[in-house]
Protein backbone atom coordinates (compact mmCIF):
# COMPACT_ATOMS: atom_id res chain seq x y z
CA UNK A 1 0.00 0.00 0.00
CA UNK A 2 1.29 3.22 -1.09
CA UNK A 3 2.35 5.88 1.80
CA UNK A 4 -0.11 8.06 1.39
CA UNK A 5 -3.54 6.10 1.15
CA UNK A 6 -2.33 4.14 4.45
CA UNK A 7 -4.62 4.99 7.06
CA UNK A 8 -3.67 5.39 10.81
CA UNK A 9 -6.24 5.18 13.50
CA UNK A 10 -5.21 6.88 16.90
CA UNK A 11 -7.53 5.47 19.59
CA UNK A 12 -7.20 4.32 23.41
CA UNK A 13 -9.05 1.25 23.93
CA UNK A 14 -11.95 2.12 26.54
CA UNK A 15 -12.87 4.76 24.95
CA UNK A 16 -16.29 4.38 22.99
CA UNK A 17 -15.53 7.79 20.78
CA UNK A 18 -11.94 5.67 19.02
CA UNK A 19 -14.21 2.06 19.50
CA UNK A 20 -16.96 3.86 16.74
CA UNK A 21 -14.32 4.52 14.08
CA UNK A 22 -12.55 1.08 14.50
CA UNK A 23 -15.81 -0.32 13.80
CA UNK A 24 -16.43 1.45 10.67
CA UNK A 25 -13.45 1.06 9.62
CA UNK A 26 -14.03 -2.90 9.72
CA UNK A 27 -17.19 -2.85 8.57
CA UNK A 28 -15.71 -1.03 5.19
CA UNK A 29 -13.20 -3.32 4.98
CA UNK A 30 -10.16 -0.67 5.28
CA UNK A 31 -7.02 -2.40 6.13
CA UNK A 32 -5.55 0.55 8.96
CA UNK A 33 -2.73 0.76 11.36
CA UNK A 34 -4.44 1.30 15.25
CA UNK A 35 -1.88 3.02 17.73
CA UNK A 36 -3.38 2.83 21.17
CA UNK A 37 -2.18 6.13 22.97
CA UNK A 38 -2.27 6.46 26.91
CA UNK A 39 -4.37 9.42 27.45
CA UNK A 40 -2.61 9.81 30.96
CA UNK A 41 0.83 10.35 28.52
CA UNK A 42 -0.09 11.31 25.12
CA UNK A 43 2.51 11.04 22.26
CA UNK A 44 3.95 13.81 20.67
CA UNK A 45 2.15 12.63 17.59
CA UNK A 46 -1.37 13.21 19.22
CA UNK A 47 -0.81 16.39 20.25
CA UNK A 48 0.44 17.80 16.67
CA UNK A 49 -2.56 15.80 14.70
CA UNK A 50 -5.18 16.94 17.47
CA UNK A 51 -3.65 20.11 18.58
CA UNK A 52 -6.96 21.78 19.32
CA UNK A 53 -8.48 19.29 21.57
CA UNK A 54 -5.48 16.63 22.05
CA UNK A 55 -7.88 13.82 22.15
CA UNK A 56 -8.83 10.61 20.85
CA UNK A 57 -9.92 9.17 18.12
CA UNK A 58 -7.93 11.17 15.17
CA UNK A 59 -7.68 9.26 11.72
CA UNK A 60 -5.17 10.07 9.62
CA UNK A 61 -5.51 9.12 5.71
CA UNK A 62 -3.08 10.67 2.64
CA UNK A 63 -0.96 12.16 5.69
CA UNK A 64 -3.83 14.20 7.09
CA UNK A 65 -5.46 13.55 10.25
CA UNK A 66 -9.52 14.23 10.79
CA UNK A 67 -10.54 14.35 14.56
CA UNK A 68 -13.75 14.51 16.10
CA UNK A 69 -15.73 10.81 15.92
CA UNK A 70 -18.53 11.45 13.98
CA UNK A 71 -16.73 13.73 11.69
CA UNK A 72 -14.54 10.77 11.23
CA UNK A 73 -17.45 8.76 10.68
CA UNK A 74 -19.04 10.98 8.21
CA UNK A 75 -15.52 10.97 6.03
CA UNK A 76 -14.91 6.65 6.41
CA UNK A 77 -18.46 6.88 4.42
CA UNK A 78 -17.51 9.09 1.73
CA UNK A 79 -14.31 8.02 1.08
CA UNK A 80 -14.78 4.27 1.10
CA UNK A 81 -17.83 3.42 -1.23
CA UNK A 82 -17.60 -0.74 -0.12
CA UNK A 83 -19.37 -2.46 2.73
CA UNK A 84 -22.12 -1.08 4.51
CA UNK A 85 -23.34 2.33 3.89
CA UNK A 86 -23.41 4.28 7.13
CA UNK A 87 -25.49 7.45 6.14
CA UNK A 88 -28.79 5.79 4.04
CA UNK A 89 -28.90 8.37 0.74
CA UNK A 90 -32.67 9.69 1.36
CA UNK A 91 -31.83 13.42 2.76
CA UNK A 92 -34.95 12.92 5.31
CA UNK A 93 -33.19 9.38 6.65
CA UNK A 94 -30.04 10.84 7.16
CA UNK A 95 -31.69 14.06 9.25
CA UNK A 96 -32.77 11.69 11.73
CA UNK A 97 -29.69 9.21 11.69
CA UNK A 98 -27.83 12.58 12.41
CA UNK A 99 -30.13 14.04 14.92
CA UNK A 100 -30.60 10.67 16.63
CA UNK A 101 -26.39 9.32 16.75
CA UNK A 102 -25.84 13.13 18.31
CA UNK A 103 -28.47 12.48 21.02
CA UNK A 104 -26.85 9.17 21.61
CA UNK A 105 -23.51 10.58 21.73
CA UNK A 106 -24.47 14.04 23.78
CA UNK A 107 -27.49 13.85 25.75
CA UNK A 108 -27.40 9.59 26.44
CA UNK A 109 -23.70 9.83 27.22
CA UNK A 110 -23.86 13.06 29.07
CA UNK A 111 -26.54 11.36 31.58
CA UNK A 112 -24.32 8.26 32.24
CA UNK A 113 -21.93 10.50 33.30
CA UNK A 114 -23.89 12.49 35.90
CA UNK A 115 -25.45 9.57 37.23
CA UNK A 116 -21.75 8.11 37.62
CA UNK A 117 -20.91 11.39 39.18
CA UNK A 118 -23.43 11.30 41.71
CA UNK A 119 -24.16 9.68 44.95
CA UNK A 120 -27.09 9.61 47.49
CA UNK A 121 -30.71 10.81 46.95
CA UNK A 122 -29.13 13.58 43.88
CA UNK A 123 -28.49 10.14 41.73
CA UNK A 124 -31.79 8.79 42.39
CA UNK A 125 -33.29 11.85 39.74
CA UNK A 126 -30.45 11.50 37.63
CA UNK A 127 -31.36 8.08 37.17
CA UNK A 128 -34.70 8.94 36.27
CA UNK A 129 -33.35 11.74 33.53
CA UNK A 130 -31.44 8.50 32.01
CA UNK A 131 -34.26 6.63 31.75
CA UNK A 132 -36.62 9.45 30.56
CA UNK A 133 -33.44 9.71 27.24
CA UNK A 134 -33.50 6.29 27.14
CA UNK A 135 -37.10 5.89 26.33
CA UNK A 136 -37.12 9.16 24.26
CA UNK A 137 -34.38 6.97 22.06
CA UNK A 138 -36.87 3.81 22.88
CA UNK A 139 -39.85 5.98 21.02
CA UNK A 140 -37.86 7.47 18.35
CA UNK A 141 -36.21 4.02 17.28
CA UNK A 142 -40.22 3.33 15.99
CA UNK A 143 -38.95 4.80 12.77
CA UNK A 144 -36.27 3.02 11.84
CA UNK A 145 -37.74 -0.48 13.09
CA UNK A 146 -41.46 -0.06 12.23
CA UNK A 147 -42.57 -3.48 12.30
CA UNK A 148 -40.77 -3.70 15.89
CA UNK A 149 -38.28 -6.16 15.58
CA UNK A 150 -34.54 -4.71 14.98
CA UNK A 151 -32.71 -7.49 12.73
CA UNK A 152 -29.19 -6.88 11.87
CA UNK A 153 -26.89 -8.19 9.62
CA UNK A 154 -23.05 -6.44 9.02
CA UNK A 155 -23.99 -5.62 5.74
CA UNK A 156 -26.66 -3.11 6.64
CA UNK A 157 -25.41 -1.85 9.56
CA UNK A 158 -25.41 2.21 9.55
CA UNK A 159 -23.87 5.17 11.50
CA UNK A 160 -26.67 4.93 13.98
CA UNK A 161 -25.76 1.11 15.06
CA UNK A 162 -22.04 1.82 15.24
CA UNK A 163 -22.58 4.72 17.79
CA UNK A 164 -25.27 3.10 19.57
CA UNK A 165 -23.15 -0.24 20.27
CA UNK A 166 -19.65 2.12 20.73
CA UNK A 167 -21.53 3.68 23.83
CA UNK A 168 -23.57 0.75 25.22
CA UNK A 169 -22.40 -2.63 24.16
CA UNK A 170 -20.76 -2.83 27.37
CA UNK A 171 -24.16 -2.10 29.26
CA UNK A 172 -23.30 -4.37 31.28
CA UNK A 173 -20.27 -3.00 32.84
CA UNK A 174 -22.32 -0.19 33.53
CA UNK A 175 -25.11 -1.66 35.38
CA UNK A 176 -22.27 -3.69 37.15
CA UNK A 177 -20.59 -0.55 38.32
CA UNK A 178 -23.52 2.12 38.61
CA UNK A 179 -26.11 -0.53 39.75
CA UNK A 180 -28.79 0.33 37.37
CA UNK A 181 -30.06 -1.19 34.75
CA UNK A 182 -29.61 0.69 31.63
CA UNK A 183 -31.05 -1.22 29.33
CA UNK A 184 -34.31 -2.27 30.76
CA UNK A 185 -36.38 -4.64 28.77
CA UNK A 186 -39.33 -3.30 30.38
CA UNK A 187 -38.69 0.63 29.94
CA UNK A 188 -37.33 0.46 26.46
CA UNK A 189 -37.99 -2.87 24.91
CA UNK A 190 -37.18 -1.68 21.07
CA UNK A 191 -33.38 -0.68 22.18
CA UNK A 192 -33.22 -3.79 24.45
CA UNK A 193 -33.86 -5.78 21.28
CA UNK A 194 -31.81 -3.84 19.28
CA UNK A 195 -28.91 -4.15 21.37
CA UNK A 196 -29.43 -7.73 21.71
CA UNK A 197 -29.53 -8.37 17.87
CA UNK A 198 -26.53 -6.01 17.25
CA UNK A 199 -24.25 -8.01 20.14
CA UNK A 200 -25.10 -11.24 18.37
CA UNK A 201 -22.58 -9.91 15.59
CA UNK A 202 -19.36 -11.52 15.81
CA UNK A 203 -17.46 -8.24 14.51
CA UNK A 204 -19.28 -5.71 17.37
CA UNK A 205 -19.20 -8.73 20.18
CA UNK A 206 -14.99 -8.65 19.19
CA UNK A 207 -13.85 -5.41 18.45
CA UNK A 208 -15.61 -4.59 21.99
CA UNK A 209 -13.47 -4.20 25.03
CA UNK A 210 -14.09 -7.54 27.36
CA UNK A 211 -16.04 -7.67 30.38
CA UNK A 212 -14.00 -7.49 33.16
CA UNK A 213 -11.19 -5.31 31.72
CA UNK A 214 -13.73 -2.85 30.92
CA UNK A 215 -15.30 -2.91 34.74
CA UNK A 216 -11.72 -2.62 36.11
CA UNK A 217 -11.14 0.52 34.22
CA UNK A 218 -14.39 2.01 34.98
CA UNK A 219 -14.49 1.60 38.88
CA UNK A 220 -11.08 3.24 38.65
CA UNK A 221 -12.19 6.20 37.01
CA UNK A 222 -15.20 6.46 38.72
CA UNK A 223 -13.48 6.32 42.38
CA UNK A 224 -10.81 8.37 41.28
CA UNK A 225 -13.45 11.09 39.83
CA UNK A 226 -15.58 10.94 43.03
CA UNK A 227 -12.06 11.19 45.07
CA UNK A 228 -10.98 14.44 43.43
CA UNK A 229 -14.50 15.91 43.15
CA UNK A 230 -14.77 15.57 46.78
CA UNK A 231 -11.32 16.87 47.78
CA UNK B 1 -42.48 22.92 -7.67
CA UNK B 2 -44.75 22.85 -5.05
CA UNK B 3 -42.33 22.02 -2.53
CA UNK B 4 -44.08 23.23 1.29
CA UNK B 5 -41.32 24.58 3.30
CA UNK B 6 -42.15 26.32 6.40
CA UNK B 7 -39.27 27.46 9.21
CA UNK B 8 -40.09 27.83 12.91
CA UNK B 9 -38.51 30.26 15.00
CA UNK B 10 -38.35 33.23 17.15
CA UNK B 11 -37.47 36.85 16.46
CA UNK B 12 -33.93 36.36 17.97
CA UNK B 13 -33.00 32.62 17.88
CA UNK B 14 -29.06 32.23 16.79
CA UNK B 15 -29.99 28.81 16.09
CA UNK B 16 -32.81 29.53 13.43
CA UNK B 17 -31.14 32.41 12.11
CA UNK B 18 -28.69 29.91 10.61
CA UNK B 19 -31.54 27.79 8.77
CA UNK B 20 -33.12 31.38 7.48
CA UNK B 21 -29.24 31.99 6.16
CA UNK B 22 -28.69 28.81 4.89
CA UNK B 23 -32.25 28.86 2.83
CA UNK B 24 -31.50 32.38 1.96
CA UNK B 25 -28.44 31.93 0.44
CA UNK B 26 -29.82 29.19 -1.57
CA UNK B 27 -32.75 30.70 -2.53
CA UNK B 28 -35.55 28.95 -1.21
CA UNK B 29 -38.65 29.85 -0.46
CA UNK B 30 -40.31 29.31 2.49
CA UNK B 31 -43.00 30.28 4.81
CA UNK B 32 -41.85 31.56 8.89
CA UNK B 33 -43.89 31.02 11.81
CA UNK B 34 -42.99 32.30 14.58
CA UNK B 35 -42.98 31.01 17.72
CA UNK B 36 -43.31 32.22 21.71
CA UNK B 37 -41.58 30.32 23.56
CA UNK B 38 -43.52 30.78 26.99
CA UNK B 39 -46.24 29.59 24.66
CA UNK B 40 -45.29 27.05 22.33
CA UNK B 41 -47.67 25.97 19.80
CA UNK B 42 -49.02 22.38 19.43
CA UNK B 43 -47.48 22.19 15.94
CA UNK B 44 -44.16 22.85 17.06
CA UNK B 45 -44.37 20.40 20.37
CA UNK B 46 -45.84 17.99 17.65
CA UNK B 47 -42.64 18.54 14.74
CA UNK B 48 -40.11 18.27 18.04
CA UNK B 49 -41.31 16.59 20.80
CA UNK B 50 -38.12 15.46 21.92
CA UNK B 51 -36.24 18.48 22.67
CA UNK B 52 -39.71 21.01 22.03
CA UNK B 53 -37.42 23.90 20.70
CA UNK B 54 -36.95 26.13 17.53
CA UNK B 55 -35.80 25.80 14.59
CA UNK B 56 -37.92 23.65 13.34
CA UNK B 57 -37.71 22.98 9.62
CA UNK B 58 -40.55 21.12 7.95
CA UNK B 59 -40.14 20.03 4.38
CA UNK B 60 -42.88 18.34 2.94
CA UNK B 61 -44.83 18.04 5.79
CA UNK B 62 -41.71 16.08 7.56
CA UNK B 63 -39.96 17.91 10.96
CA UNK B 64 -36.27 18.01 11.09
CA UNK B 65 -35.01 19.34 14.58
CA UNK B 66 -31.90 20.83 15.52
CA UNK B 67 -30.21 23.67 13.72
CA UNK B 68 -26.92 21.66 12.25
CA UNK B 69 -28.95 18.91 11.92
CA UNK B 70 -31.22 21.07 9.65
CA UNK B 71 -28.57 22.62 7.36
CA UNK B 72 -26.80 18.99 6.51
CA UNK B 73 -30.49 18.20 5.35
CA UNK B 74 -30.77 21.68 3.18
CA UNK B 75 -27.53 20.96 1.87
CA UNK B 76 -28.58 17.36 0.94
CA UNK B 77 -31.68 18.46 0.03
CA UNK B 78 -31.01 21.34 -2.28
CA UNK B 79 -27.32 20.74 -4.10
CA UNK B 80 -27.25 24.13 -5.35
CA UNK B 81 -25.37 26.76 -4.31
CA UNK B 82 -23.19 24.09 -2.26
CA UNK B 83 -22.15 24.81 1.30
CA UNK B 84 -19.27 22.29 2.09
CA UNK B 85 -16.31 21.91 -0.07
CA UNK B 86 -16.72 19.12 -2.28
CA UNK B 87 -13.49 16.78 -1.14
CA UNK B 88 -14.09 14.72 1.88
CA UNK B 89 -10.74 15.77 3.72
CA UNK B 90 -12.23 19.43 3.27
CA UNK B 91 -15.67 19.06 4.34
CA UNK B 92 -14.17 16.58 7.47
CA UNK B 93 -12.41 19.90 8.37
CA UNK B 94 -15.12 22.24 7.71
CA UNK B 95 -17.57 20.15 10.06
CA UNK B 96 -14.76 20.12 12.59
CA UNK B 97 -14.74 23.53 13.03
CA UNK B 98 -18.66 23.35 13.08
CA UNK B 99 -18.29 21.09 16.24
CA UNK B 100 -15.60 23.08 17.91
CA UNK B 101 -17.91 26.22 17.56
CA UNK B 102 -20.96 24.35 18.72
CA UNK B 103 -18.85 22.51 21.89
CA UNK B 104 -16.43 25.12 22.70
CA UNK B 105 -17.54 28.68 21.51
CA UNK B 106 -20.76 28.85 22.10
CA UNK B 107 -20.98 27.01 25.43
CA UNK B 108 -18.18 29.78 27.14
CA UNK B 109 -19.96 32.92 25.67
CA UNK B 110 -23.19 31.56 27.28
CA UNK B 111 -21.39 30.62 30.57
CA UNK B 112 -20.13 33.92 30.09
CA UNK B 113 -23.72 35.74 30.10
CA UNK B 114 -25.27 33.75 32.22
CA UNK B 115 -22.35 33.50 35.50
CA UNK B 116 -20.76 35.89 37.65
CA UNK B 117 -17.72 35.98 40.07
CA UNK B 118 -15.08 33.38 39.35
CA UNK B 119 -16.98 31.63 36.87
CA UNK B 120 -17.55 34.28 34.60
CA UNK B 121 -13.76 34.75 34.55
CA UNK B 122 -13.25 31.39 33.19
CA UNK B 123 -15.89 31.12 30.96
CA UNK B 124 -14.54 34.60 29.37
CA UNK B 125 -11.24 33.11 29.55
CA UNK B 126 -12.38 29.83 27.46
CA UNK B 127 -14.02 32.07 25.22
CA UNK B 128 -11.06 33.67 24.42
CA UNK B 129 -9.22 30.76 23.94
CA UNK B 130 -11.80 29.62 21.48
CA UNK B 131 -11.36 32.44 19.44
CA UNK B 132 -7.69 32.07 18.98
CA UNK B 133 -7.96 29.04 17.40
CA UNK B 134 -10.51 30.26 15.19
CA UNK B 135 -8.37 33.33 14.39
CA UNK B 136 -5.42 30.47 13.56
CA UNK B 137 -8.06 28.52 11.26
CA UNK B 138 -8.69 32.15 9.18
CA UNK B 139 -5.09 32.66 8.13
CA UNK B 140 -5.11 32.76 4.23
CA UNK B 141 -9.06 32.87 4.04
CA UNK B 142 -11.47 36.12 4.16
CA UNK B 143 -14.29 33.83 5.35
CA UNK B 144 -14.18 30.34 6.78
CA UNK B 145 -15.44 28.99 3.87
CA UNK B 146 -12.48 30.55 1.83
CA UNK B 147 -14.27 33.11 -0.86
CA UNK B 148 -17.70 32.58 -0.51
CA UNK B 149 -20.36 31.83 3.13
CA UNK B 150 -19.88 28.15 3.79
CA UNK B 151 -21.95 26.14 6.14
CA UNK B 152 -18.53 27.06 9.00
CA UNK B 153 -19.49 30.87 8.82
CA UNK B 154 -23.31 29.87 8.58
CA UNK B 155 -22.51 28.12 12.10
CA UNK B 156 -20.84 30.52 13.65
CA UNK B 157 -22.25 33.55 12.39
CA UNK B 158 -24.04 34.49 15.66
CA UNK B 159 -20.99 35.71 16.76
CA UNK B 160 -21.30 38.64 14.03
CA UNK B 161 -23.82 40.29 15.74
CA UNK B 162 -24.73 38.76 19.27
CA UNK B 163 -20.73 39.30 19.82
CA UNK B 164 -21.18 43.45 20.51
CA UNK B 165 -24.09 42.94 21.72
CA UNK B 166 -22.85 41.09 24.77
CA UNK B 167 -20.01 43.12 25.09
CA UNK B 168 -22.45 45.80 25.38
CA UNK B 169 -24.24 43.92 28.37
CA UNK B 170 -21.75 42.55 30.19
CA UNK B 171 -19.44 45.71 29.80
CA UNK B 172 -16.39 43.03 29.12
CA UNK B 173 -14.24 42.43 25.74
CA UNK B 174 -14.48 39.29 23.77
CA UNK B 175 -13.19 40.42 20.55
CA UNK B 176 -10.39 42.92 20.12
CA UNK B 177 -9.70 44.17 16.94
CA UNK B 178 -6.10 44.12 18.16
CA UNK B 179 -6.02 40.45 19.13
CA UNK B 180 -8.35 39.07 17.03
CA UNK B 181 -7.65 41.07 13.45
CA UNK B 182 -8.91 38.85 11.55
CA UNK B 183 -11.65 37.34 13.42
CA UNK B 184 -12.98 40.81 13.46
CA UNK B 185 -12.55 41.41 10.00
CA UNK B 186 -14.52 38.19 9.38
CA UNK B 187 -17.58 39.67 11.74
CA UNK B 188 -17.45 42.76 9.75
CA UNK B 189 -17.32 41.18 6.01
CA UNK B 190 -19.94 38.87 7.50
CA UNK B 191 -22.38 40.88 8.72
CA UNK B 192 -22.59 42.87 5.88
CA UNK B 193 -23.07 40.08 3.25
CA UNK B 194 -27.34 41.37 1.91
CA UNK B 195 -28.29 38.05 2.46
CA UNK B 196 -27.32 38.14 6.36
CA UNK B 197 -27.42 41.60 7.07
CA UNK B 198 -31.39 41.80 6.02
CA UNK B 199 -32.40 39.38 8.75
CA UNK B 200 -30.61 40.63 11.95
CA UNK B 201 -32.92 41.19 14.61
CA UNK B 202 -33.24 44.52 15.97
CA UNK B 203 -29.62 45.69 18.28
CA UNK B 204 -31.63 47.82 20.75
CA UNK B 205 -34.77 44.62 21.34
CA UNK B 206 -31.37 42.11 21.37
CA UNK B 207 -29.86 43.96 24.16
CA UNK B 208 -32.52 44.31 26.49
CA UNK B 209 -33.61 40.48 25.70
CA UNK B 210 -29.71 39.66 26.71
CA UNK B 211 -30.12 42.07 29.98
CA UNK B 212 -33.43 40.69 31.33
CA UNK B 213 -32.04 37.07 31.06
CA UNK B 214 -29.24 37.70 32.85
CA UNK B 215 -30.77 39.14 35.79
CA UNK B 216 -33.43 36.41 35.62
CA UNK B 217 -30.53 34.14 35.91
CA UNK B 218 -28.24 36.01 38.39
CA UNK B 219 -32.24 36.12 40.47
CA UNK B 220 -32.52 32.47 40.57
CA UNK B 221 -28.91 31.61 42.21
Amino acid sequence: MAEESKVTLYGYWPSPFAKMVEIALKLKGVPYEYVEEDLTNKSQMLLSLNPVHKKVPVLVHNGKPIAESLVILEYIDETWKNGPQLLPMDPYKRAQVRFWASFVQQQLQDSMIKVAMTEGEAREKLVEEAYEKMRLLDEGLKSFFPDGNPSIDTEHLGLLDVVFVSFFGNHKVHEEVLGFKVIDPEKTPLIHCWLKALLDLPLLKETLPPHDKMVAFIKFINESALKSSTA
Amino acid sequence: MGEEVKVFRTWSSPFALRVVWALDLKGIKYETIYEDLSNKSPLLLQYNPIHKKVPVLLHNSKPIAESLVILEYIEDTWKHRPLLPQDPHQRANARFWIKFGEDKVFPAVRDSLLKQGKEQEEAHEAALESFKLLEEELKGKKLFGGEEIGMVDIALGWLANLVSVLEEVLVLKFIDEHKFPLLSAWMRLFADIPVIKQSWPPRDKLVTKYIAIREARLATN
